[in-house]
C-alpha cells in the first residue's frame, strides 16, 4: 500500500471492527458540539440525512446546494428500492448474506471492513426511516412489504411503488427542514460550492457562489463534507440529473483529495433510447421490468419489418441464449455488453437501430391465463386472456409503462418495448479511509461522491442505502474522531488568506471562461466529450482506443478555452456559466478516468477491457495484478499519480463470476 | 414542425419583463418540452442572445424543478404530466405557444422562467416532519400500518413540490401542497403524536408566506401533475378544526413549530 494512503480500518474480526471502533472512538462533549461548525455541500440522501443527524448531536452545520430546495437532489428519482438485512421474510437473509452479496457483486474491488459495516447499519436505515413517516410498501397484516431485486435470492428491498428514492429523500429532507426550523442548519439554496479552502494542511471551509446574484461567498467549517452525487454527466448523456456534476469532488481533488477508480462506471442496461440529437437526458426504466419481459432482437442483420411481423422462430433471445441459468436476469453489466454486442454486429431495431426490444407479449399472456383460471373462465380466447394479463402487467409496472408512453408516444402493451443501456451511477469517487475521510484532513466525502462501497458494479437498491448509511449512521460516529482534536480550533475568520487567495482563484476561473467570447455553446463541447468518453471509455474499453480518447480529449480541453462563449456576465443568474465551470471540470476528469481505465488492464464489473476476455467473450478478471483501489493523486497541470490500497479479503474469497 | 414562442423575459427580481416573440423551424415531434428549450437558447446564445433562464433538473418528472405555465396552464396541456414529461408531439406545426412563469406573490420571479418557491421549504420547516432524532427509532415492524391507510399516506407524499397547484390556483393557495403533507403524516401513526402542533404552524407560515385562501374552485388537483387529491385539502381542514378546538398554539416550545 502506498504511504500517502492509510485506510484506517480498526483491529479485529470483521464482525467486531465497527462496534469497537463506536465504542472506543473519542467523543465530543454536548457543549464543545455547540462551538464546531460544519459544513456540508448536497443535500441528497447523504447529504440530508448528514446534516440532519449532526444538527440533531448540537454542532453547527451550513448545507449547500444548487437548486432551488434541498428536496430536488437527484437521489429523489431512485426507482426500485432500498436493500436491509432485517430478514422479515424468514427466507434466510443476514448481515453476512448482504455483505456477501454486495462484495460479491462489486466483482472483488471493494473493502471489506467498509462493505460489513454498510450491511450492520442496514437494518437501522429501515427503522429510521419508518419512523420518520416514510410511507414504505406494506401487506395486509400492516408489516412492511419486500420484493427481491437485481438477482439476489432473498427478498431484502423496502420499497415505496417505483419512487423509493422520492419517499427516502423527502424523509431525510424534512429531518433537514426541522434542524433548519430549529436554527440548529443554515441551508444555501440555489449556491455552488466552487472551492474548498486547506489552512495548514487541513480543509477549513469552502468558496461558494450565489447563483442567483453571482455573489461569491466564503464559509468556515472545522470539517467539510461532500455530498455530491455522482460524475455520471461527464457522458452528456446519461440517467442523472441536468446538474448533477463532478465539480465539488473535482475542485477537492486538485486541492489534494485523491480520486478512487474514476475508470468504474454502471452502465444500466434497460434505458429508453436515443431519439435524436436534440436528446439532453436518458430515462431508466426500472431493472424490475426484466422479471417479465423478454429482451431479443431479430436474427436478420438489418431486419427491418415491424417486431408484429417477425416470427418466433426468426427472433433471437440473446440473453436466455448465451447465459440459460440467469437468462433475462443477469447482472446490469453483462446484460449491456450483450445489448451492445448485437447491435454492434447490426442486429438493432428501431430508427437508430440501437436498441433491443423488451418484450412483454409473453408476460401478458401467461398472467392472463392464470388471471382466467383464478376467475374461474373456462374458454376465455385470445383476446380475453390478453386483456386479463394487461391487467395484471399493468397492476405490477403501470407506472414505467406510463413513463415509456409519454416519452416515445408507443403503447408498450402493444408493441414491445425498445431499450438500450445508459450511464448510471459511478463507483469511483473521492478516496476515503475507513471514517469517511478523504486524504485532506477534514474533508469527508458520503455517498456516490466517495469511491464507495459497491467495487466495480453495484448491485440494484444498493445506492439509497449506502448514501443513508453514511450520512445517518456513520459519519455522526466518525467525525467525532477528528472533531474531539478540533475543540481548541477557534473559528478562522474568513478574513484569512486562504480564503481571500481560495476565492481569488474562483474569480480568476470565472473571467478568464467569460473572457474566451468564442463562438461555441457549451452544450457543444459537452456532446463531443460525451461522444468522446462513450465510445472510448464506455461499455468496452481497449488500449488503442484509451489512448486515442486521452489526445482528443486534450484538444477538445484546448477548444473549450479557445472557443468556448458564455452569454451575459457573472453577476447574475447565469446556467449557461454553470455549466461551463461543470464541462471545464468534465473536461479533465474525462481524461483521468481514461487514464485510470488503461492502467486497469483487466476486466472487472462494469469496466471492460477487450483484451482481457474469455474465449467465449465474457469478462476475465486478473486478480493477481489488479486486486487494488487505483487512488489518484493529482500533480498539477492536469498530471496525475497513482497510489495503490491493495485489497486484502480475509472473509470471502474471491472467485470468477459466472452466470451461465 | 414549425413553431412560434412567446416567452416571458425578465432580467431580474426588478425587471418590470415583457414577452419576447420567437420561431422555431425544426422542432422534432420526439423533444421533450425542455429540449425545444435547449434547441432555443443554443440558436440565441449562436446569435449572441441572452437564453431564456428556467428551472429544471431531472427531466423525468419527479425532482419538482421545471415550472413553465404553457398556454395558460401549469405544465401545460397534458394532465398528470410534468413540462419535462410534456414532448413536443401533443402540439401541431404552426402552433403558437405561450410560456409564463409561476405567477404567485409568494414566488418571486428571479429571471425569465424561474421563480423562488423557498416559501414551501419554509412551510415544511414549520412542522411537516415527525420529530425523531437519528438513532433512537425502534424496529420498524413494531409500528404496523394499515394498508390501506399506508397506500393513502404514499398518495399524498407523492406530491414533488413543484407548485403548480399555486400557480393554477386564482388565489396563489398552497392548500393543496401543505395539506399533502399534513394528511401523509396525519394518516400514520407516527405523525399523530404532533398532529395539532403541525396543522396549526404549517397553516400559520402558509399565511405568513403570503399564499392566499381556498375556494375550493379545485384547479390545484386538475392541474398537479402528479394527481394530488383534493380530498387531503379536506383532511388538512378537519386536522385545524380538530386542532383550534383542543389546543391553542404553543410557538415557543422544541421543534420550531411548538
Amino acid at each position: 500500500m502506498s504511504s500517502k494512503i492509510n485506510s484506517r480500518i480498526p483491529e479485529g474480526s470483521l464482525e467486531q471492527k465497527w462496534t469497537t471502533y463506536r465504542s472506543t472512538t473519542a467523543l465530543v462533549n454536548p457543549a464543545n458540539k455547540r462551538s464546531l461548525e460544519i459544513i456540508v455541500v448536497g443535500s441528497g440522501l447523504a447529504g440530508a440525512s448528514a446534516a440532519a443527524s449532526l444538527a440533531e448531536l448540537g454542532y453547527k452545520v451550513k448545507c449547500f446546494c444548487f437548486q432551488d430546495s434541498p428536496r430536488r437532489a437527484h437521489s429523489i428519482a431512485a426507482q426500485g428500492g432500498i436493500n436491509a438485512a432485517k430478514n422479515y421474510q424468514n427466507d434466510g437473509d443476514s448481515v453476512y448474506r448482504l455483505f456477501y452479496d454486495t462484495i460479491k457483486g462489486g466483482d472483488y474491488r471493494a473493502r471489506e471492513a467498509n462493505v460489513h459495516r454498510l450491511a450492520e447499519v442496514s437494518a437501522s436505515i429501515i427503522d429510521q426511516c419508518v419512523a420518520q413517516g416514510v410511507p414504505f410498501a406494506r401487506e395486509y397484516g400492516g408489516l412492511l412489504a419486500n420484493r427481491s431485486f437485481g438477482g439476489t435470492q432473498v427478498q431484502r428491498t423496502f420499497y415505496a411503488s417505483g419512487q423509493t428514492g422520492q419517499q427516502l429523500l423527502l424523509g431525510a429532507y424534512s429531518a433537514l427542514e426541522r434542524q433548519v426550523g430549529l436554527g440548529s442548519v443554515k441551508m444555501y439554496n440555489r449556491h455552488e460550492m466552487l472551492e474548498i479552502v486547506n489552512i495548514e494542511g487541513k480543509c477549513r471551509g469552502i468558496i461558494a457562489r450565489n447563483l442567483v446574484t453571482g455573489e461569491i461567498t466564503r464559509h468556515f467549517g472545522h470539517a467539510v463534507l461532500l455530498c455530491t452525487g455522482g460524475y455520471g454527466n461527464v457522458f452528456f448523456l446519461s440517467t442523472n440529473a441536468m446538474g448533477s456534476n463532478v465539480t465539488a469532488a473535482w475542485k477537492a481533488h486538485k486541492k489534494g483529495a485523491f480520486f478512487g477508480n474514476p475508470c468504474f462506471t454502471q452502465i444500466h442496461p434497460t434505458c429508453i433510447p436515443v431519439s435524436g440529437d436534440h436528446q439532453s437526458k436518458l430515462t431508466l426504466m426500472s431493472e424490475s421490468l426484466r422479471n417479465d419481459g423478454r429482451i431479443w432482437v431479430p436474427k436478420k442483420q438489418g431486419d427491418t419489418r415491424k417486431a408484429s411481423e417477425i416470427p418466433e422462430d426468426e427472433r433471437d433471445y440473446y440473453l436466455e441464449r448465451r447465459y440459460p441459468a440467469f437468462g433475462n436476469l443477469v447482472p446490469r453489466d453483462v446484460a449491456s455488453r450483450a445489448a451492445k454486442e448485437r447491435c454492434d454486429a447490426g442486429y438493432g431495431v428501431g430508427a437508430s437501430k440501437m436498441a433491443v426490444y423488451l418484450d412483454y407479449t409473453a408476460a401478458i399472456e401467461r398472467y392472463g391465463k392464470t388471471k382466467a383460471t383464478q376467475l374461474n373462465e373456462n374458454n376465455p380466447g385470445e383476446a380475453r386472456i390478453r386483456e386479463l394479463g394487461k391487467q395484471v402487467v399493468a397492476e405490477k409496472y403501470g407506472n414505467l409503462f406510463e413513463m415509456y408512453e409519454k416519452i416515445t408516444g408507443e403503447n408498450p402493451y402493444e408493441v414491445p418495448m425498445r431499450i438500450y443501456p445508459a450511464v448510471h451511477y459511478t463507483m469511483g469517487g473521492l478516496w476515503v479511509d475507513y471514517e469517511l475521510m478523504t486524504t485532506v484532513p477534514g474533508l469527508y466525502a458520503l455517498g456516490e461522491a466517495n469511491f464507495s462501497d459497491h467495487g466495480a458494479n453495484r448491485l440494484g437498491a444498493s445506492a439509497l442505502m449506502q448514501g443513508l448509511a453514511d450520512g445517518y449512521f456513520v459519519i455522526p460516529y466518525t467525525i467525532g474522531t477528528y472533531l474531539s482534536n478540533e475543540i481548541r480550533t477557534k473559528p478562522v475568520p474568513t478574513d484569512h488568506e486562504a480564503f481571500v487567495e481560495a476565492e481569488k482563484d474562483v474569480r480568476e476561473n470565472i473571467a478568464r471562461m467569460m473572457n474566451v467570447k468564442g463562438s461555441k455553446t457549451v452544450d457543444h463541447f459537452h456532446k463531443r466529450l460525451g461522444k468522446i468518453m462513450w465510445e472510448k471509455c464506455g461499455m468496452a474499453r481497449n488500449e488503442k482506443g484509451l489512448n486515442e480518447a486521452i489526445v482528443e480529449i486534450r484538444a477538445l480541453r484546448e477548444e473549450f478555452w479557445r472557443d468556448v462563449r458564455i452569454p451575459g456576465s457573472a453577476d447574475e443568474l447565469n446556467p449557461e456559466l454553470e455549466k461551463a465551470g461543470r464541462v471545464a471540470d468534465f473536461l479533465e476528469l474525462g481524461e483521468l478516468m481514461c487514464m485510470d481505465a488503461l492502467n486497469r488492464a483487466e476486466s472487472c464489473g462494469g469496466h471492460f477491457r477487450e483484451e482481457s476476455q474469455a474465449e467465449d467473450g465474457e469478462a476475465m478478471r486478473d486478480d493477481a495484478n489488479f486486486m487494488y483501489v487505483a487512488a489518484w493523486e493529482y500533480k498539477g497541470n492536469t498530471q496525475f499519480e497513482m497510489h495503490k490500497e491493495t485489497l486484502v479479503y480475509e472473509k470471502v474469497k474471491p472467485s470468477q463470476r459466472s452466470y451461465k | 414542425m414549425k413553431l412560434t414562442l412567446k416567452v416571458w423575459r425578465q432580467k431580474n427580481a426588478k425587471d418590470s419583463g415583457k414577452f419576447a416573440t420567437y420561431q422555431l423551424n425544426e422542432v422534432s415531434p420526439d423533444m421533450s418540452f425542455l429540449e425545444m428549450f435547449d434547441v432555443l437558447n443554443e440558436e440565441l446564445v449562436g446569435k449572441g442572445e441572452d437564453p431564456v433562464a428556467f428551472d429544471h433538473d431531472c427531466r423525468e418528472g419527479i425532482c419538482g424543478m421545471c415550472s413553465m405555465y404553457i398556454n395558460g396552464r401549469a405544465h401545460g396541456p397534458m394532465s398528470g404530466t410534468t413540462t419535462c414529461q410534456l414532448h413536443m408531439r401533443k402540439f401541431k406545426d404552426g402552433d403558437t405557444i405561450t410560456v409564463e412563469p409561476w405567477r404567485a406573490g409568494a414566488f418571486p420571479v428571479l429571471k425569465d422562467l424561474v421563480v423562488d418557491r423557498s416559501a414551501f421549504d419554509r412551510i415544511i420547516a414549520a412542522g411537516g416532519y415527525v420529530s425523531v432524532n437519528t438513532g433512537s427509532a425502534k424496529d420498524a415492524n413494531n409500528i404496523p400500518v394499515p394498508k390501506h391507510d399506508a397506500d393513502a399516506a404514499f398518495a399524498a407524499a407523492a406530491c414533488i413540490g413543484c407548485g403548480a397547484c399555486v400557480a393554477a390556483c386564482k388565489n396563489a393557495s398552497a392548500m393543496l401542497f401543505a395539506s399533502a403533507k399534513i394528511s401523509q403524516l396525519a394518516l400514520l401513526p407516527q405523525g399523530k403524536v404532533e398532529r395539532t402542533d403541525r396543522v396549526l404552524n404549517m397553516v400559520k407560515q402558509m399565511d405568513a408566506e403570503g399564499f392566499g385562501s381556498c375556494t375550493n374552485t379545485g384547479s390545484c388537483e386538475a392541474e398537479c401533475p402528479k394527481n394530488i387529491s383534493l380530498e387531503n385539502i379536506a383532511t388538512m381542514n378537519r386536522e385545524y378544526l380538530l386542532a383550534t378546538v383542543s389546543k391553542q398554539p404553543d410557538f415557543g416550545g422544541t421543534g420550531g413549530a411548538g
